[in-house]
């Protein structure tokens, strides 16, 4: 059989997943069922969907500094606002969307580098969670909580809902004239603007699905945790560009994968679960995630390398 | 006039400006107190900022994301080497500088081994240095030789010791980006990678280089830092992610690389610090000052950008 490199490229966070799924369930047999994996993926959606939001910036070879601070001010929100006056929580969630969408409108038009301006707006952002929730608090809403504990027949929620999340998210980037207007941008924007299509709006659209997955990645994680905190998310910026990446995604030439991106955030959320099985101290559980990453891009590499010979050969 | 052109001179005569502004508020009272604490804080952010500086020279996607985790297991494991013992402080010194120059090793072998973007091959290699100096750390906080806390924390002629180091730090980092060979062979590198390469010039030596720089100076910073505050803390590198790059940035270097200037680090280090103790002198919180933190950042990269677009942009 011949492997395509983007078929290996899709195929290494699964092997990934999969070596360590089935590393822990040899290590703890019981943790092979419904209540096992619902706990073992229990932090996976908000992960996953912090993962995707990034990915959509990193879709039109920017990245975002301010992931972690935007989901935590999301979920502040989500505990407050959203569920003492619905509306008006809506209302502010919608518009830091809008202001994802400015934002990419503004780094587009005056050429700014997106490093730092997503690194001064997570100042803003984590400013404006710690106004909402100076100590932490709040609650969820009540169908929200019902929603993330819902017990859906077969497969645990955690796993039910990555699944339906990549499989939107991957219509949105690989299967709409949207997202192939976003992976345009980021392959070769001056041809995107020479074929007449809008640079501008393309990113001022990649900009606000990010905000609007952080939104939904910040609600996910108050329906699971019930109560939010500021800094209940700041390591969701590095975690989710990790996840872009060990998915399969590029930081350069609109080279990104939906459904790589909601595995590898999988990944790095099993990582952690794994150190315990192992009983290896909590210490080495962003270790872990380090190292994961590291063996990830090494097979990668790897399989890369064996095809190139293998097609040399042929 | 021509002052007024140079790239740095935006975050100096910003610096100075919040200085007044802050001074006016207790009429003068705090003048000296407050520029003293002022160039304290601000030697840490230079020294770190130097480094990344060198880094980000080098070209998009040039950024040392495992400076915090570096300064925490630098300071860490000095600390704990020293125990104490005043005629150990210099071999602490060696062990925090070596555990730099390792992490920069580490990092460039990485880049090189995987082929991957300097950001991931850093962000990786961060998480395996963050959870071994949590490891090492086990929460117990040694304090560190009499002679360097007074060292860290004394001044000479009313200039603070670290303002020194930082000061004889800049100097030597100017003449070497300015007038040595390898500054102008890492800026060469950062402007066309390619030409560099066919102009004869040892990319991968200089670029290992500049990465071990780097790190080496987050080890410095981390086993200063942790000596000043008497002992070493797991989240003390926290912050220095986003400061070693914004000094960089709002100090007029192009993000892009290949155009880099050492005054403005601290004309930037300076400003940032003063911002936060201008709002705290006007009585604002904790949520309000990092907002208005994160818009005065983004201001400055706007105005940047409207000063001189060709040079500047990208």
């Amino acid at each position: 059989m011949r492997l395509s490199p983007d078929l290996i490229r899709l195929a290494v966070p699964f092997l990934a997943l999969a070596a360590l799924l089935a590393g822990v369930f040899w290590l703890q047999p019981r943790a092979m069922s419904y209540t096992g994996l619902n706990l073992l993926f229990n932090l996976a959606v908000p992960i996953a969907l912090a993962t995707l939001a990034q990915m959509f910036i990193i879709a039109v070879n920017d990245l975002d500094l301010s992931m972690g601070a935007f989901v935590s001010f999301a979920a502040c929100v989500t505990a407050t606002f959203l569920h003492d006056t619905p509306v008006l929580g809506a209302l502010i969630l919608a518009a830091s969307v809008a202001a994802y969408a400015a934002l990419g409108v503004v780094i587009h038009l005056r050429g700014l580098p997106a490093i730092v301006v997503t690194l001064g707006m997570s100042f803003v952002w984590l400013g404006l969670a710690v106004m909402i929730l100076p100590a932490p608090g709040g609650a969820a809403p009540a169908w929200l909580r019902a929603l993330m504990t819902v017990r859906p027949p077969l497969l645990p929620m955690a796993l039910a809902a990555s699944i339906l999340i990549a499989l939107v998210a991957h219509l949105i980037i690989a299967r709409s004239a949207l997202g192939v207007l976003i992976r345009g941008v980021g392959g070769n924007e001056r041809s995107v603007a020479r074929a007449g299509w809008s640079v501008l709006r393309a990113k001022a659209a990649a900009y606000a699905l990010a905000g609007l997955f952080g939104v939904l990645a910040g609600m996910a994680l108050v329906g699971l945790t019930t109560s939010a905190d500021a800094n209940i998310a700041l390591r969701y910026t590095l975690l989710s560009i990790a996840g872009v990446i060990l998915g399969g995604g590029e930081f350069v030439g609109g080279r990104v994968s939906a459904v790589g991106a909601v595995v590898g955030a999988l990944t790095l959320a099993l990582a952690g679960s794994f150190l315990s099985f192992l009983r290896l101290s909590p210490d080495w559980q962003i270790g872990a995630q380090g190292a994961i990453l590291i063996l990830v891009l090494a097979l990668r590499l790897g399989l890369d390398a064996l095809e190139r010979r293998r097609r040399g050969r042929a | 006039m021509t002052l007024l052109r140079k790239p740095w001179a935006w975050a100096w005569i910003a610096a100075v400006a919040v200085y007044a502004v802050t001074i006016a508020a207790t009429a003068g009272a705090s003048a000296a107190g407050l520029a003293q604490a002022a160039f304290t804080f601000a030697a840490f952010s230079v020294i770190v900022g130097l480094g990344q500086m060198f880094v980000i020279t080098l070209g998009p996607g040039n950024v040392d994301l495992s400076i915090p985790a570096t300064m925490t297991l630098a300071g860490t494991v000095a600390l704990k080497f020293m125990d104490g013992a005043d005629d150990r402080a210099v071999a602490g010194l060696a062990v925090a500088l070596g555990i730099g120059a390792g992490v920069g090793l580490l990092n460039y072998a990485l880049i090189k081994a995987l082929r991957i973007p300097p950001i991931i091959a850093t962000l990786a290699l961060s998480f395996i240095v963050q959870s071994t100096a949590i490891w090492t750390n086990r929460g117990i906080r040694i304090k560190p030789p009499e002679s360097l806390a007074a060292f860290s924390t004394g001044n000479l002629w009313g200039i603070p010791n670290l303002a020194i180091v930082a000061g004889l730090l800049t100097l030597a980092a100017w003449v070497l980006l300015e007038r040595s060979a390898w500054g102008r062979r890492v800026t060469a590198i950062g402007q066309s990678p390619a030409a560099a390469r066919r102009a004869g010039i040892a990319v991968d030596g200089v670029r290992l280089s500049t990465y071990v720089l780097c790190a080496t100076l987050a080890g410095l910073c981390g086993f200063l830092l942790s000596c000043f505050s008497g002992g070493a803390a797991l989240n003390m590198g926290a912050e220095y992610l986003l400061i070693s790059i914004a000094v960089v940035v709002i100090g007029g270097s192009s993000v892009a690389g290949g155009n880099s200037n050492v005054p403005g680090i601290w004309g930037a280090a300076l400003f940032l610090f003063l911002v936060v103790s201008m709002l705290n002198t006007y009585g604002f919180g904790a949520g309000p000052r990092m907002i208005l933190t994160g818009i005065i950042i983004i201001a400055v990269i706007l105005a940047a950008s409207l000063r001189g677009r060709g040079a500047e942009g990208g």
